[in-house]
């Protein structure tokens, strides 16, 4: 084969005549975009600043609900350390007994196992990782301005905001946020009376999440709207890179699954504040009967996994999607089955709306129904099996440039393996019977939708931080996190699954009653001692992140990977716009790389002349 | 202090970190330009991977292998029920598949990362598509699914099947509450008794059991779940305050308890508590003491028991519904069974609460009467005179006063049936008191009580010349009069046969 040639195309030649010009300049008249500091950075309208502000709210989230799990990982694994040092930080979470030796009180620790799973999966995972990279690369990567709406991707943040801010608040109460589980099952969530989390702390919860499903809403529906309606001239569906595709089912996951839930929490709040019986019924709780009758509590959670499981989809679609392009780009080599991809990101959408009951087998809920999650539930490991061996072959016969973000898309293949082949064992019902609510699910679904989703998602922010910053990170410490974060995933993760197939129930707060559970000490040292060492990656991540966007090494080439999607087309610094002059005319799929012995072409370069564009 | 010692040296320690990753970037950048070093970059992080990988895999098997003598279906911990190995087998063919896709997906992932990392002069390939390839990973998952699917269906139907209304098998009432189990027994008819939550009186009536209902007056309870080997057994699964969630890790059973909707868990089991013991005690593992600090300690296998686990977060207390299960063998269990005393016969019965406190349940009539019978027969055929005498155990008065209480009737009637049936004897009705007051009060009223129990009987048409009372006050006490309840046995109505 002949050697490859390593091109450099000059974008603004290319722009300049092949560009398309929809007079952004005599529209606009600078107006628009001219800006203060705070329009700019606060009140921005831009979809980068959004992005940007989607990242950082989510990571100071997600320090918030790993510290937590830190917290709560000592209670179980060394439940007789003295925790009194860390009164200062939790105050009265802390429980001081006699000879001075500090506790974490079980109301508190059921808070911080509720707050960890809900601000990981709802701000986290939802907000910090669509919210970020479907705004920053969905009007980059199409050749867009902007997002449809700039005005309602503006909404969509400060409402998250909002419920970021509300979510706050309800740590600080004196009765503590909200503690019943990240389900937040009635009734132990509807009565105040069940424990102490479920009085104003559930109140604020369920308005915080209701202000981040607006949001969520309204990020979707601009998503959608963006992407079908501004793709620029040439960029055909068949032409998206594989991100665009993920944002894309993922909102429509989002729009279709999202409203539900919020209809599930209102009908918990009339329970709640109103005394209706939705989800009550024969209820006799502190030394009275209630007089709620005819409701149900499976009710709930029908609703609530209607949303609950496309959730993780709508968790691990984009993490998918930044895994390919990244994988693609670093391997110099198209992403294997691209199509395929395509047709398996549209088929776990589809399905991920039939499968909600496979979180409750043993709920209660009529055990024929069950036949019919068993069988979709499955399914959908069809779908997740052809992506897996899609990526695999990715790498087969690539020539695979080992930088960070390709270590993260690595790990992200391996975790979504090791995690989703656990979800057969669930996705059965018969071992369910078993397996639910053990550790072994808490493995599963860390593994798999946890630290998979953030393993794509430091693979995106790697990849992406010179395009967001116009720096680079620091390289060696992206090295030191990766390693140290995979290593201790696994080992705070792994060993879970022993626990749950000997039967330890999650969401214990001591295992000493049990003759059954109490075995487990050293692991459970273990689990937690590793997941400090995670935390630390974190910190190191935190500070190279932060670091970075300040004094990081400047940016010098436009498109430092020589990768192939438009938003390296753009000025490494764009302003408000994206693109200064033309928009890119698009002439090819992304994933062109090493083809007819030049090392890539980008969307914009036309095809040669006895070229065409299969894929 | 140690506290803040630690917190400098980790400070210090990323401070190192970042230090060292400084210098190096610096190093990589000024190398920018030489693709060599570049190249051993990527090699290394590939050697990483590759390390990793085999690290990984060597941790996964030898990990597995180390916990195996404590995992449910392995080693000595074989299913303790019926339906249980149907689980463990559905577990391990899904771990077969599973277990041969994840070595060879995360086998290939890692080593094509490591083979094909670049070195120069490498030229990527451009295969991108091969509908052939795709074909065959769309089509081998989907017939391994196709497998687990249906094997996965027909275990289902077989496990969560009701009892049918012909076969046998046991009822047992399982009801959660913040936080602990109660457990109910159907008594000697088999069946539980009705129950509704707006009865509940916390002490008295814990699950609101309707007393109106006679399956319930031979209910009991129990602290530890006690099953008979081999009988089929039904749960029935209620909650009183918010969800639970009953786990028998051992048997594989796992059921919601879900306020206002009763739920239920069948299951046989197949191993006694002593059985499963023994066979832990054949392993290294069980043989360990259970306290790793104190050597005497009992071995592990000893002071294993089945339990009985919330396994829905229910509140603070979650991790504390411990209740121990017994499996014994069913000769065994029906001793125990029949030895257990109704809850309501031993706290309900005769109290407040009781709906029939004002009249005797029919077992409890031809209970009374058949020991009346008894006594009275052994008096009637006495030779002795002083042994022809009995004594009215059920009749009962008001403190101070002469009105029989309502359930006396019952005995009073036994007395009537045997007058009749007897036409030739004759009665002496004597009263007795404790030295409760003084004796010539204590006098009148033991004239008095035996008065109204022959008023009673003349009432139903006993002729009163058959009838004679006399008050002997507190001068015949048959116990001390020192305790309550030698007073008790003093006070007494007494009838002496007379021929």
């Amino acid at each position: 084969m002949a050697k490859v040639q390593a091109l450099d195309y000059d974008v603004d030649k290319y722009l300049e005549e092949q560009g398309y010009d929809d007079h952004f300049h005599e529209h606009e008249h600078g107006d628009k975009y001219k800006v203060s500091f705070i329009s700019k950075y606060i009140f921005s309208t831009d979809h980068k600043t959004i992005a940007k502000q989607y990242l950082i709210t989510g990571m100071a989230w997600a320090f918030i609900g790993a510290f937590f799990s830190l917290i709560f990982r000592l209670q179980l694994g060394f439940p007789d350390m003295d925790l009194s040092w860390l009164r200062p930080i939790l105050g009265g979470w802390i429980n001081i007994n006699s000879e001075g030796v500090g506790s974490l009180s079980p109301d508190f620790y059921y808070a911080m196992v509720t707050i960890h799973g809900t601000v990981l999966v709802f701000f986290v995972l939802t907000a910090g990782l669509s919210g970020t990279f479907s705004n920053f690369l969905i009007p980059l990567q199409i050749g867009a301005r902007d997002m449809a709406s700039p005005f309602l991707n503006m909404l969509s943040y400060w409402f998250f905001f909002l419920a970021s801010v509300i979510m706050l608040l309800s740590l600080f109460l004196e009765s503590g946020p909200f503690a019943g589980g990240w389900v937040a099952y009635p009734p132990l969530s509807a009565l105040p009376q069940a424990m102490m989390g479920s009085g104003m702390g559930m109140n604020l919860w369920l308005f915080s999440l209701v202000f981040f499903v607006v949001s969520v809403l309204l990020g979707g529906l601009n998503y959608i709207t963006t992407v079908i309606n501004l793709r620029t001239k040439g960029m055909s569906f068949w032409r998206l890179p594989l991100t665009v595709w993920s944002f894309f089912v993922t909102a429509i996951i989002g729009l279709l699954s999202f409203p539900v839930l919020v209809a599930g929490f209102v009908l918990l709040l009339l329970d709640r504040l109103l005394g209706t019986s939705f989800y009550l019924s024969d209820i006799f709780i502190a030394g009275e009967p209630l007089h709620h009758v005819g409701g149900s509590p499976i009710l709930y959670q029908h609703l609530f996994w209607f949303l609950g499981h496309p959730e993780v989809y709508i968790i691990i679609l984009p993490a998918m999607g930044i895994v390919s392009e990244v994988m693609s780009t670093h391997a110099r080599r198209p992403i294997f089955g691209y199509k395929a991809m395509v047709y398996s990101i549209i088929a776990i959408g589809f399905l991920s709306f039939l499968v909600w009951a496979h979180h409750m087998f043993v709920s209660g809920m009529d055990p024929f129904l069950a036949n019919f999650f068993i069988l979709f539930t499955l399914i959908i490991a069809v779908p997740s099996a052809v992506k897996v061996f899609n990526w695999i072959t990715t790498l087969y016969k690539g020539n695979i440039h080992l930088t960070v973000p390709m270590l993260f898309a690595i790990g992200f293949v391996s975790f979504f393996i090791s995690g989703g082949l656990t979800g057969l064992f669930l996705g059965n019902a018969p071992i369910d019977i078993q397996m639910h609510d053990t550790y072994f699910v808490v493995a599963h679904f860390h593994i798999v939708m946890g630290v998979a989703a953030f393993f794509g998602m430091f693979a995106g922010i790697y990849h992406w931080f010179p395009k967001m910053f116009g720096r680079y990170m620091n390289q060696t410490l992206g090295k030191i996190h990766f390693w140290l974060t995979i290593v201790a995933a696994y080992m705070v993760f792994w060993p879970m699954h022993y626990l749950g197939v000997a039967g330890v129930p999650r969401r214990y707060y001591t295992f000493d009653s049990f003759v059954n559970f109490s075995q487990f000490d050293t692991l459970n040292q273990i689990i937690t001692i590793f997941a400090f060492v995670g935390f630390t990656a974190q910190l190191l991540f935190a500070f190279n992140f932060f670091y970075s966007i300040f004094y990081g090494k400047k940016v010098s080439e436009r498109n430092p990977y020589r990768a192939n999607t438009l938003e390296w087309s753009a000025p490494t610094n764009p302003g408000h716009g994206n693109w200064p002059g033309k928009l890119p005319v698009v002439h090819r799929w992304p994933y062109d790389f090493h083809k007819n012995g030049s090392d890539y072409r980008p969307q914009y370069v036309p095809l040669d002349p006895d070229e065409r564009d299969v894929h | 202090m140690t506290a803040l010692v630690a917190t400098i040296a980790y400070v210090l320690l990323l401070g190192i970190i970042i230090l060292i990753s400084f210098i190096n970037d610096v190093h990589i950048d000024m190398r920018r330009d030489d693709p060599d070093f570049r190249v051993k970059q990527y090699r290394r992080s590939a050697v990483g991977l590759l390390v990793f990988a085999a690290l990984f895999f060597a941790l996964t098997f030898g990990s597995a292998y180390w916990y195996k003598d404590f995992m449910l279906g392995y080693g000595p911990h074989k299913a303790a029920s019926e339906h249980g190995p149907e689980i463990d087998s559905l577990f391990n063919i899904t771990l077969f598949f599973t277990g041969l896709v994840f070595v060879l997906a995360t086998a290939a992932l890692f080593w094509f990362a490591f083979k094909y990392r670049h070195v120069r002069g490498r030229v990527a390939s451009q295969f991108a598509h091969s509908t052939k390839l795709e074909m065959i990973w769309t089509v081998v998952p989907a017939l391994v699914m196709t497998i687990l699917v249906v094997k996965g269906i027909v275990s289902w139907n077989k496990i969560t099947a009701d009892v049918s209304e012909d076969e046998e098998y046991l009822e047992i009432d399982i009801t959660g509450q913040q936080f602990l189990w109660n457990i109910r027994y159907p008594g000697k008819d088999g069946k539980l008794g009705a129950k509704d939550f707006r009865l509940i009186e916390p002490g008295i009536n814990e699950l609101g059991q309707d007393w109106t209902d006679e399956r319930n007056h031979d209910d009991f309870f129990a602290e530890e779940l006690i099953l008979p080997k081999g009988r089929k057994i039904k749960l029935r699964i209620y909650a009183k305050d918010v969800l639970h969630s009953v786990f028998l890790p051992h048997f594989r059973v796992k059921m919601d308890a879900v306020p206002g909707m009763p739920t239920y868990a069948v299951f046989t089991p197949t191993m006694t508590t002593e059985e499963y013991r023994r066979r832990l005690a054949k392993t290294k593992t069980y043989q360990r003491p259970a306290d790793p600090d104190d050597p005497e300690s009992d071995p592990l296998w000893k002071v294993f028991d089945f339990e009985l686990a919330c396994a829905e977060l229910c509140g603070i207390g979650h991790s504390s519904m411990r209740r121990v299960v017994k499996v014994v063998e069913p000769e065994e269990f029906d001793k125990w069974f029949s030895q257990q005393k109704s809850y309501y016969m031993e706290n309900i019965r005769f109290t407040e609460h009781d709906p029939y406190k004002d009249k005797l349940l029919p077992q409890e009539i031809s209970q009374r009467k058949s020991d009346f019978e008894t006594r009275f027969n052994r008096a009637l055929s006495a030779e002795e005179e002083a042994k022809r005498s009995i004594e009215l155990r059920h009749v009962e008065f008001k403190t101070g006063s002469a009105e029989l209480s309502p359930l006396s009737r019952y005995e009073l009637d036994f007395v009537v049936e045997a007058l009749k049936a007897h036409p030739n004897i004759r009665l002496e009705i004597a009263g007795h008191t404790d030295n409760v007051g003084n004796e010539e009060m204590n006098q009148k009223l033991s004239l008095a009580r035996a008065k109204a129990v022959y008023d009673y009987l003349v009432s139903k048409g006993i002729a009163p010349d058959r009838l004679k009372t006399v008050g002997y006050g507190a001068t015949q006490p048959k116990a001390s009069n020192a305790s309550e309840s030698g007073r008790s046995a003093n006070r007494r109505i007494e009838l002496k046969i007379i021929k």
